[in-house]
This record gives C-alpha cells, sequence and structure tokens, in this order.
C-alpha cells in the first residue's frame, strides 16, 4: 500500500524528519508515538502532501505510483485520506454540500452516515464554525467515511473528545479501517498517530513505531511498545539508537 | 395577471443579461409587479397584487396630489452634481405605494436598462403605509452592445410605521459605464429597512453612498454588499445609518473581492440618540493585485450608545484551500468554493426566492477566479 524511503522533509528551512522508512502493507494498521514536536504531524503531512511541507530527500510510493511530488488533490483521488487534528473553519461552505463534493460513494448512503456520527444537524453549518472538539472529530471521521480512501491517517483521534464521543470514534474507525472484514482479505490500510492509545480498544493495530526528533527509534508490536511508554516515557526510546 | 410588455423589444442575450440580475422577462409569474425602464422609455408598468400599486412618476403626481411632498425630499435635488442633472430633465421613473397593511408575497421587479451610448436618468420613489410589507428587486444592466454610458438614479424610500421594506439591487453594468445611484431611506417607529446590493461584473465607475435615517423608535436597517472588482473597475460603495431614536438599530455587512479592480468601501453609522446600537462588518479578499480599501466609521454622540465595527482585508487561506483538496477537490474547484463561500451572506428576514437570487447571481460570476 504505502512505502516510505529514506524521507527528508523539511518545514520553514528546517529539517524536521531525517530519513524515515517504512512499509504499510495491504490491510495493515501502524500506529505512530513519539512525544511532542517529534515529528508525527508533518510525517502524516507530508504523505498527504501538504505544502508546508518540502521533501528534500527519498520517496513516498503508493499502490506502486511515486506519488513524492504529486498534489494533494491527486493523492487524494489515488485513495488517501486525512483526519485532521485542528481542520481550518471554511466560512460560508456547509458541511453538507462539502461533504457531497467530496463524496466517493452511493449518495444514499450519506444521510445514514451523517446520523450514526450525529452530524445531522450539523450540515447546514459551516464546516468546522464553532465545532467543539468532539464534534470537529465526528465531523472529519464522516468525512473520510464519505470520501471513502482506501490509506488512512488518523491524526490523534481521541485528543479532547470525552468516553462516549471515543466510542463512537473508535467504532467508526474500526469501520474505515476494515476491521469487520477478515484480514486474510482486508484491503484498507492506515496510519494512526496517538498518545493515549485509547484508539487501540476499538481496532487492532500490526505494527508501532516510536518516532523521535524525527528519527524512527523503535518498531514493533504496537501494545507492548505503549506499555514500555506508559511505564517509563521516552527516555528508553531516546537512548535507543536501534 | 396583466401581460408583460415590452421585453420584446430586448434582444436574446440581453435578456440572460437581465436574468442574472434576477429579471423575470417572460412571465410575471413569482412576481408581484414589474417595471420596465429601457433608456429613457417605460416600456412596462403594472402591479398585480391588490393595494400595491406601481405607477410611471408623471401618473403617480397626476393621481396623488400629496406625492409631491415625498418628491425631493429624501435626496434633495440639489444635493450634487447628479441630482441636479435629473432634476433638470423630465422625471422618469416609478411610484411605489404599498398601500396600509398590504403584504406582497413575491419581489415586485424593476429593471433599468441601458442600450445605446447615453445618460439615463431615473427618479423612484418607494411609500410602504403603515403595516405594510414589500420586497423589491431592482435588476441594472446594460446591452452587450453598450459601449459608453451612464446612469443616474434618484431613490426615495419611505418606510412607514412598522413597514418592512427590503430592497435587492443587483448590477450587471459593463465595461463604460458609470452609474451613480443616490438613495436615501426614512424609516417610522417599528420599521424595517433592509438593503442588498450586489455588484459582480465589470463596471467603469460605482459611486454611492446610499444612507438610511432611522426616525422612529424601535427601527432597523441592515444593508448587505456582495462586491467582486475586475480590472478596469472602480467601485466606491457605501452605506450609512443615521440612528436618530431610541432603539433604532443598524447593520453593515460587506463582503468585496479585487481581482485587479479598486473597492472603497464606506460605512457609516451615526448615533444621535441614546439607546442605540449599531455594528460594521467589512471583510475583503485580493485576489489579484488592485486595491481593497475599508473606510468604517462609527460616530457616537450620547452617552449609552453601542457601536462596533470590524474590517479585514486579506488572501484565501492557503490551509482552508489544502483541506478541501485533500477531500479530492482540484486547487481550482477548492479555490471556486472558498471564494464562493466567502461571498454568501445570509440576510435575515429576506424571502427565500431572493436570497435564491443572490446566490444565482454570485454562483454564475464565480467562474474564472
Amino acid at each position: 500500500m504505502l512505502e516510505i524511503d529514506n524521507l527528508h522533509v523539511e518545514v520553514g528551512e528546517l529539517e524536521i524528519l531525517h530519513g524515515i522508512s517504512l512499509i504499510i502493507p495491504d490491510g495493515q494498521t501502524h500506529v505512530l508515538l513519539g512525544p511532542n514536536g517529534s515529528g508525527k504531524t508533518t510525517l502524516l503531512r507530508t504523505i498527504m502532501g501538504f505544502g508546508s511541507s518540502k521533501v528534500t530527500a527519498g520517496k513516498i510510493i503508493f499502490n506502486g505510483v511515486d506519488v513524492t511530488k504529486k498534489p494533494i488533490d491527486e493523492r487524494a483521488r489515488l485513495g488517501m485520506g486525512i483526519m485532521f487534528q485542528r481542520p481550518p473553519t471554511v466560512s460560508g461552505l456547509k458541511l453538507g454540500k462539502f461533504i457531497y463534493a467530496a463524496k466517493n460513494i452511493d449518495e444514499e448512503r450519506i444521510p445514514e452516515l451523517a446520523e450514526k456520527m450525529h452530524m445531522t444537524e450539523f450540515l447546514n453549518r459551516d464546516v468546522n464554525a464553532g465545532f467543539s472538539g468532539g464534534e470537529i472529530k465526528r465531523s472529519e471521521i464522516l468525512q473520510l467515511l464519505v470520501q471513502n480512501p482506501s490509506f488512512v491517517m488518523l491524526d490523534e483521534p481521541e485528543s479532547g473528545v470525552d468516553v462516549e464521543n471515543m466510542a463512537l470514534l473508535g467504532k467508526a474507525a474500526a469501520s474505515l479501517l476494515e476491521k469487520d472484514v477478515h484480514m486474510k482479505i482486508r484491503s484498507k490500510s492506515g496510519l494512526i498517530i496517538t498518545h493515549t492509545g485509547y484508539i487501540l480498544d476499538y481496532l487492532e493495530a500490526d505494527v508501532g513505531y516510536v518516532l523521535i526528533d524525527g528519527y524512527l527509534r523503535c518498531t514493533g508490536n504496537p501494545r507492548e511498545i505503549l506499555k514500555s511508554v506508559k511505564e517509563s516515557g521516552y527516555k528508553e526510546c531516546m537512548a535507543c539508537r536501534k | 395577471m396583466p401581460e408583460m410588455k415590452g421585453f420584446s423589444e430586448i434582444s436574446k442575450e440581453d435578456k440572460e443579461r437581465l436574468s442574472l440580475t434576477g429579471i423575470n422577462t417572460e412571465s410575471m409569474e413569482g412576481r408581484a409587479g414589474s417595471f420596465l425602464l429601457v433608456n429613457d422609455h417605460i416600456l412596462h408598468a403594472g402591479s398585480n397584487t391588490d393595494n400595491v400599486e406601481i405607477l410611471m412618476i408623471e401618473t403617480a403626481l397626476q393621481k396623488y396630489d400629496w406625492l409631491k411632498n415625498y418628491m425631493w425630499n429624501n435626496v434633495p435635488a440639489d444635493k450634487d452634481q447628479y441630482t441636479k442633472y435629473v432634476a433638470e430633465h423630465p422625471q422618469r421613473g416609478y411610484v411605489i405605494i404599498a398601500h396600509k397593511g398590504a403584504k406582497t408575497t413575491f419581489p415586485l421587479q424593476s429593471c433599468m436598462f441601458l442600450q445605446g451610448d447615453s445618460i439615463q436618468t431615473v427618479h423612484n420613489i418607494v411609500i410602504a403605509e403603515e403595516g405594510s410589507e414589500v420586497h423589491l428587486i431592482a435588476g441594472c444592466a446594460s446591452s452587450l452592445k453598450t459601449k459608453e454610458g451612464a446612469h443616474y438614479g434618484i431613490n426615495e424610500i419611505y418606510v412607514g410605521k412598522n413597514a418592512k421594506v427590503t430592497s435587492t439591487m443587483i448590477h450587471t453594468w459593463g465595461e463604460g459605464i458609470e452609474v451613480f445611484p443616490r438613495t436615501t431611506t426614512t424609516v417610522e417607529e417599528g420599521g424595517t429597512f433592509l438593503s442588498n446590493y450586489v455588484c459582480m461584473r465589470p463596471t467603469k465607475m460605482v459611486q454611492m453612498y446610499p444612507t438610511a435615517y432611522l426616525k422612529g423608535e424601535g427601527a432597523v436597517a441592515r444593508f448587505s454588499s456582495v462586491i467582486v472588482a475586475n480590472t478596469g473597475s472602480y467601485i466606491d460603495a457605501g452605506s450609512r445609518a443615521v440612528l436618530q431614536a431610541p432603539n433604532t438599530s443598524a447593520e453593515l455587512t460587506t463582503r468585496a473581492i479585487t481581482n485587479g479592480g479598486t473597492i472603497i468601501s464606506r460605512g457609516a453609522i451615526i448615533a444621535e440618540v441614546p439607546k442605540t446600537k449599531g455594528h460594521i462588518e467589512c471583510r475583503g479578499l485580493i485576489l489579484k493585485d488592485g486595491i481593497m480599501h475599508a473606510i468604517p466609521e462609527i460616530d457616537g454622540r450620547v452617552v449609552d450608545v453601542e457601536l462596533s465595527h470590524e474590517a479585514a482585508v486579506g488572501k484565501i487561506a492557503r490551509d482552508e484551500i489544502e483541506y478541501l483538496m485533500a477531500r479530492g477537490l482540484s486547487e481550482d474547484e477548492a479555490t471556486a468554493t472558498i471564494i464562493r463561500g466567502f461571498l454568501d451572506i445570509k440576510i435575515e428576514g429576506l424571502p427565500d426566492s431572493l436570497q435564491k437570487q443572490i446566490e444565482n447571481a454570485i454562483d454564475s460570476a464565480d467562474h474564472g477566479f
């Protein structure tokens, strides 16, 4: 699905990612951990192609296509989708109109998905205008459900979300990633940034990474990594040069 | 239903231009009344609503002796060179009288059409008597063949006690046309005046500063303007409200985009008595080097007034474009969508049909950004 090779990325002339390499096969979900400011969001934004992240070396291959220099919309049309942590407000654009413009599923399914995400009454509101933390997350997941990407990136899906919304979001994220489909025939993949690991209560992840200061320091079983980080913080990861 | 006269003399292309201004040229369906002025000739004036009259100004003056007291009352004839010019020429235009308690469901349409190179003068008077409610849509356009010309328009609007007037003006002039509307409104106790202005097409020059005097307690005025100025357009469009009675309030809202042209967006609220409120909001986008000059003024003269203004000029935020692109919209689609949203002003109290007309005008013009 996704292959990243020796990726170097600058933001505002400062190198943030120093040679990241990873492979996410079809049907797998990988999890990215790391302290604040380590470059996790930059990595997701670079994969999606945002202008602020400048690739100075390395490649991003998506389903066999080198997308390193491709514009954002082309990557989206190839099947990438991202849940924003802090999406901008778009004044005058109704969420409903935006969703219909971005749809890759049968139109008839949209009302049912909006209902499922408790967003029906938001369809007539400007995108993200005055949305609470939980509402933004629900809106983002709804947009992804309608966009129906084959590769899903979630940037801290649990931040600012109460327990009730967490269950709703967790289940929806699991369905985005086809967790209800047997792993042998599952095709959707994902990369999820998490600080708390709460999202793992709702979906299984296959591989975990720890990103420190722009380097991938650790790769392994996501639950084991999370357990170790919870017990001793990122100190060991910083010391670890593996 | 009265037959529509006059529109048969206008070419198909020009009819399309008129439809951009919200004018229904084919039938009176969905319209409470209609008025058509081509150059200096009135081709049609008629109402199909009880208790609402649309008359040619000369007919109205003959019919109602008292009307002379309303003429040149809100707008003094010697106000400036344009009002003087109109006063020196034969008076042409309409008088709309909404009699006491009359309410129109559909808008009354008036169309000022300029064909050939000339100066068109218009003098219109709107009288909304106590408790009446009228919605006006004024479409102003020039023929595709008209290269140069001018339009001087006097509008005197009288909103009576507890009456409501909404006036929506959509301009579709040409690159060589100069336009000088002179509009003044007075609003009596409990009256409401909503004025909407849309100008999205190239126009050599627009210069206007319509003013509402809120004379009676609880009167309300709201001005909303949507302006796009392309290269070669000079649009100096303001709106002013003078709060002269307690519990009056005014809101002035502008969305303006320069695509190479000049926009002077003026706004003024003057609070002369206590217990009055006013707010000015002006947001501008510069898409291509041009001038976007916002001049909001708030002028309070006594204790217990609340006046505020906010003005912002900027560019389309890159993060918004990228957000939409991440959902698969192309850069051009994303840009057009954001601009469309920027221009979208929801006007409280406006009938759906007029809101739709404004949206159509915006949709038809957003190609090419």
